[in-house]
């Protein structure tokens, strides 16, 4: 390669808000005043808030400025295994932006919202067509909302039941989001080992499995990239015993249409709307996590649920049984509406080929790489493929270095020191939006800097380089938090 | 990280399982994290401590050791009373980090029985149960 | 397809050097009986112009203005978006990025939200803000597991006259734990009985919202010296938070922890989300704090930059024993608040907030000279309880047929309160508006 994508440029500074503006400037256009001005108790008022004033341009210069320190997928490849970082279409934000939906008020009389609850049923639908499952909720508000409502369902099933049990079973692979919210339904989490293979086995499951077990949480694809290929004797252990299985289904981009979860024993499960149906990740959020459920555990969905009554829909709390409401009103409609759009411009042969490619992609990288570096599972992997830095380590070089490095290539690091279970772990999960040049930029860059390893490993832990900071120092942020300026 | 051989593992001192050390410190019991744990730790950024007066059994979580990226729990290697707390670890966490076995002591335990700290690991013992991990 | 960039030479390139014969031979690892049968059925794939054509068909089937005059609050209110924040939010960097887990090439957001923390705090008047919750309901669930956690009690206080739905939620939250939540009812005036928490016992919080569902004003420092007594942690939230840009904030009244939502700061309503939870406390709580934090620190060549900190506290570090399960949040909207508020300033703040207060006074003002009265005799914000004479459902009906939603009724809230409707008048409503509203009213 002689010519990276990494390069040095001029971005500029920017001080932070209040250091900049001055009193009496302003960015904001009042609305004219055409009432009367009320007085307040002078014991209720306050002196407002000590923000800057800035001028309307003060405003835009501190936010471009900030925006060209970051590193999108729009920027370049962002392989962060786990994640999903798809491309992220921009019709779903001309769609997302029309007044129907921008701004109507969650609170409207039905009639009066039919367009909103008609993507949202139809949504529902569809959510239900690509995973195979009998009925699904649209109100977690992100992927660990959705785990929390998966274990309230689980509860209120065992409760329905007359029966309470305490634990539930979770592999050592699974993301820390699992046992949390395990944790908030109060139940204890019993771990389990992935077998030399990188999967779990039905024996392991079934030694821990008993009727004081609530069911399983299991990832399929896992963590690992690997696909649970022991899944349905798994299923069928837990349910023997009068268990339920949840279902991560965040790595759902490796399988649309390629997998049934309800045959394979799925009860419940939920989807990152802002990984596989490609609505953007925000810096952060907001994303949204649906749970699609097998019907036994339809009656404890949350409310209010859209229905169908004829020809119009209706928002709908008559379900004695729910676990009740998750969020203040319907959950992330705006992300579903993204969704939805998705969906629609890729159809279902769009949508399997995405998790197809999604699949070819990893699969490639995996083979390119792993000559140099080590693969923890020499197996055919789904989306995401997960190397380590044991090649490295004789040269004192760690994940980390070599992540820290990569930024200067032009790449987003991927996943590093996860799953747990892998000691220095790199997750890579290209997904189908990146094209094979582009793929094989990245392979190149991490070969180069396996070289370097071996070269030139001072190189490494000095890295990055050519980013805006170098490495900051987390140990003092840590020890005296400085939180707010 | 360190290699074993470079480890610090004072004779005057008593291990557990769990990279503890305890010395009878003026009729109390007094206990810190060992070279091992701060060494794989890394940077000890915070210590969370019971309350003086509170009670625990021997092998009971009574607080925790955080670095940027990880937790570890903390546990009594003898049952008893807290009599005193490390007040300097608030300010100052990296004392665990630079001297474990002095400055960065954690707590103080008025055993309830004295017999406990006998039964835990000599050095020697230690250092052989390291090298098998 | 445009976001499927593979061309069938790609493809079998790729094959080729990956050993396997086609696309479906990639799965061999999945057993037959765990594939779908059938191919999936949905629409077949539109183009970018008939999705377009779909998409303003079904949004034209929601009532919006300027069609329709919506003057509903309770919980997410109409205000104007300046297109200067609008356009910044719409740089792909903010956008497509992820959690910035790789601080030296995301110091974009994370210095960004360094500034929502603190302008956050500054708004609520607490001395530390995380970094963004999924919305009011979820923070306030979030706040009141954190007291119980700090004080390690297990019984909570809530107003009545929280948000029903924030209620509902933290509800939900509860059920499996077997903590207890009591109800404090409100008094004639609108506000909170702080006399009822005379008789509890052993309380981790009470939690009070100002302003209340109603739109009243509560009197948190009577709320906080009462709670104070009884050794319990006040948990203040909040709907609206431009109310603060005029009343006294709820962390100088003695408030514990702050909580709400923060649509209002320049967030499309959006048939409900997503919104903004946001989340404030005293410093000495920290460790307890769920949620993101974003520290202020130097790199190695000490220049100043920003990572996320306190990280010991979530949970990918403390799996089953983390303050909170959470992982994405609601980051952009947290950057589209800050945007927000440093486009209005101090000074734009308080004026808009202001202009809020008096349209609403104005309708009030207007509707009582109509001989509609408002049962509440508190002072309100921008938002308050009307109660229709007759026949309510028939005006409401009436109102509607003429694109008037006149506020949200009560009835299925309230039923103490079914002839009523909580009525909303933002900086949106003009007086023209607030007239033909009154007029209809009447007629």
């Amino acid at each position: 390669m002689t010519d990276t994508l990494g390069t040095t440029g001029l971005i500029l500074n920017e001080p932070l808000l209040w250091e900049k503006g001055r009193k009496g400037r302003c960015g904001y256009s009042l609305p004219r005043r055409d009432v009367p001005l009320s007085s307040l108790d002078p014991g209720l008022t306050g002196s407002g808030p000590d923000f800057p004033d800035l001028s309307e341009v003060d405003l835009v210069r501190h936010y471009t400025r900030l925006s060209t320190w970051n590193f999108g997928v729009d920027t370049g490849t962002y392989p962060l295994g786990s994640c999903t970082m798809k491309y992220n279409p921009k019709t779903n934000e001309r769609q997302a932006g029309l007044p129907g939906f921008a701004a109507a008020h969650p609170l409207l009389p039905p009639e009066l919202a039919q367009g909103a609850l008609a993507l949202m049923h139809d949504l529902q639908r569809y959510l239900a067509e690509i995973t195979g499952m009998d009925a699904v909720s649209l109100q977690p508000a992100a992927g660990a909302h959705g785990e929390l409502a998966g274990m309230l369902l689980i509860y209120a099933y065992h409760r329905s039941k007359g029966t309470q049990r305490s634990k539930i079973i979770i592999p050592d692979t699974a993301h820390g989001t699992n046992p949390a919210s395990a944790a908030l339904c109060g139940y204890r989490p019993v771990p389990i080992q992935s077998g030399a293979q990188g999967v779990l086995t039905a024996e392991v499951v079934a030694a821990v499995m008993d009727e004081e077990t609530a069911g399983i949480m299991v990832t399929n694809p896992n963590t690992l990239g690997l696909f649970e290929q022991n899944i349905r004797q798994i299923t069928d252990i837990v349910h023997a015993k009068g268990g339920l299985v949840y279902c991560d289904g965040a790595n759902m981009n490796a399988v649309m249409g390629i997998v049934d979860l309800k045959a394979i024993g799925i009860d419940v499960l939920h989807l990152n709307l802002h990984k596989t149906f490609s609505t953007p990740h925000g810096g952060g959020g907001p994303g949204s996590g649906p749970v699609c459920v097998h019907k036994r555990l339809e009656p404890f969905l949350p409310v209010p649920r859209v229905i169908k009554e004829g020809d119009t829909y209706t928002l709908s709390e008559e379900f004695p049984q729910s676990i009740g409401k998750l969020d203040t009103f319907h959950g992330h409609f705006g992300i579903m509406v993204r969704a939805y759009s998705y969906i629609l411009s890729l159809g279902p042969d769009g949508l399997k080929k995405a998790s197809q490619l999604a699949v070819l992609n990893a699969n490639y990288i995996k083979e390119k790489l792993k000559g140099t570096f080590h693969l923890t599972h020499d197996r055919p992997c789904m989306h995401e493929c997960v190397f380590s830095d044991k090649n490295q380590a004789s040269y004192g070089v760690t994940t980390l270095d070599m992540a820290k490095r990569l930024m200067d290539y032009g790449f987003h690091p991927p996943t590093i020191y996860f799953p747990l279970v892998v000691p220095g772990a790199i997750m890579i999960e290209p997904t189908e939006t990146e094209c094979k040049e582009d793929i094989d930029r990245f392979i190149d860059a991490m070969q180069q800097i396996a070289r370097e390893a071996a070269e030139n490993p001072q190189l490494l832990h000095d890295a990055p380089h050519k980013s805006k900071v170098r490495r900051l120092d987390e140990v003092s942020a840590a020890r005296k938090p400085c939180l707010t300026g | 990280m360190k290699e074993i051989s470079q480890l610090n593992l004072p004779e005057n001192v008593r291990f557990t399982e769990d990279h503890e050390w305890s010395r009878k410190e003026d009729g109390a019991i007094r206990m810190g994290i060992d070279d091992y744990a701060q060494d794989q730790l890394g940077d000890v950024v915070f210590v969370e401590l019971p309350q003086v007066g509170d009670t625990f059994a021997k092998g009971d979580a009574f607080g925790s050791v955080e670095s940027v990226k990880a937790v570890s729990e903390l546990f009594m290697p003898v049952g008893g009373e807290i009599s005193a707390i490390n007040k300097n670890l608030e300010e100052s966490p990296e004392l665990v980090n630079t001297s474990p076995y002095e400055e960065g002591w954690m707590i103080d335990v008025k055993p309830d029985d004295p017999g406990e700290l006998d039964a835990l690991m000599t050095s020697d013992a230690y250092l052989e149960m390291l090298k098998g991990l | 397809m445009r976001y499927l960039p593979h061309t069938p030479e790609d493809i079998a390139d790729m094959l080729a050097q990956v050993g396997v014969e086609s696309l479906d031979a990639l799965f061999a690892t999945i057993p037959e009986d765990c594939c779908c049968r059938l191919g999936m059925k949905l629409p077949q794939a539109l183009t970018e112009w008939e999705l377009n054509d779909h998409m303003d068909a079904l949004a034209a089937r929601t009532a919006v203005s300027p069609d329709f005059k919506v003057f509903m609050g309770a919980g997410s209110y109409d205000h104007f978006v300046p297109s200067a924040a609008r356009h910044v939010l719409t740089r792909s960097e903010f956008v497509t990025s992820y959690t910035p887990y790789q601080p030296e090439i995301s110091q974009g957001t994370l210095q960004a939200i360094y500034e929502y923390q603190t302008l956050a705090s500054r708004l609520m008047g607490t001395e530390v803000a995380t970094a963004s919750h999924y919305d009011g309901s979820t923070a306030l669930a979030e706040a009141l597991l954190m007291a119980i956690r700090v004080t390690r009690k297990k019984r909570v206080a809530v107003s009545a006259a929280v948000h029903p739905h924030h209620r509902r939620v933290v509800g939900t939250y509860f059920d499996p734990t077997g903590l207890e939540i009591v109800e404090l009812p409100y008094l004639a005036d609108g506000r909170t009985d702080l006399a009822a928490l005379d008789s509890l016992e052993d309380l981790a919080a009470v939690a009070v919202q100002s302003p209340n569902f109603f739109g009243c004003i509560e009197d948190l420092q009577a709320a906080a010296d009462a709670t104070h007594t009884r050794e319990a942690l006040l948990v203040a939230s909040f709907t609206e938070p431009l109310a603060f840009g005029l009343l006294k904030n709820p962390g100088s009244l003695g408030a514990d922890i702050v909580c709400g939502e923060g649509q209002s700061l320049g967030l499309p309503r959006s048939f409900g989300g997503p919104g903004l939870g946001m989340l404030g406390s005293r410093m000495k709580f920290v460790r307890s704090l769920p949620g993101r934090l974003v520290g202020r620190t130097q790199d190695r060549d000490g220049r100043d930059g920003f990572v996320l900190t306190l990280a010991t506290r979530e949970q990918h570090i403390r799996r089953e024993k983390a303050t909170s399960n959470i992982c994405t949040n609601n980051s952009l909207c947290a950057l589209t608040a800050a945007v927000y508020m440093a486009a209005l300033g101090a000074t734009g703040f308080r004026e808009l907030a202001q202009l809020n207060r008096d349209k609403a006074e104005y309708l009030k003002s207007s509707l009582a000279q109509a001989g509609f009265d408002t049962p509440f005799s508190s002072p309100t914000f921008n938002e308050f309880v009307v109660r229709f004479p007759g026949d309510f459902d028939t005006v409401y009906s009436r109102l509607l047929d003429k694109k008037i939603v006149a506020g949200l009724p009560l009835a299925k809230y309230y039923p103490e309160l079914s002839d009523c409707t909580l009525l909303c008048a933002t900086e949106t409503a003009g007086k023209h508006d607030l007239d033909d509203l009154v007029k209809e009213v009447r007629s």
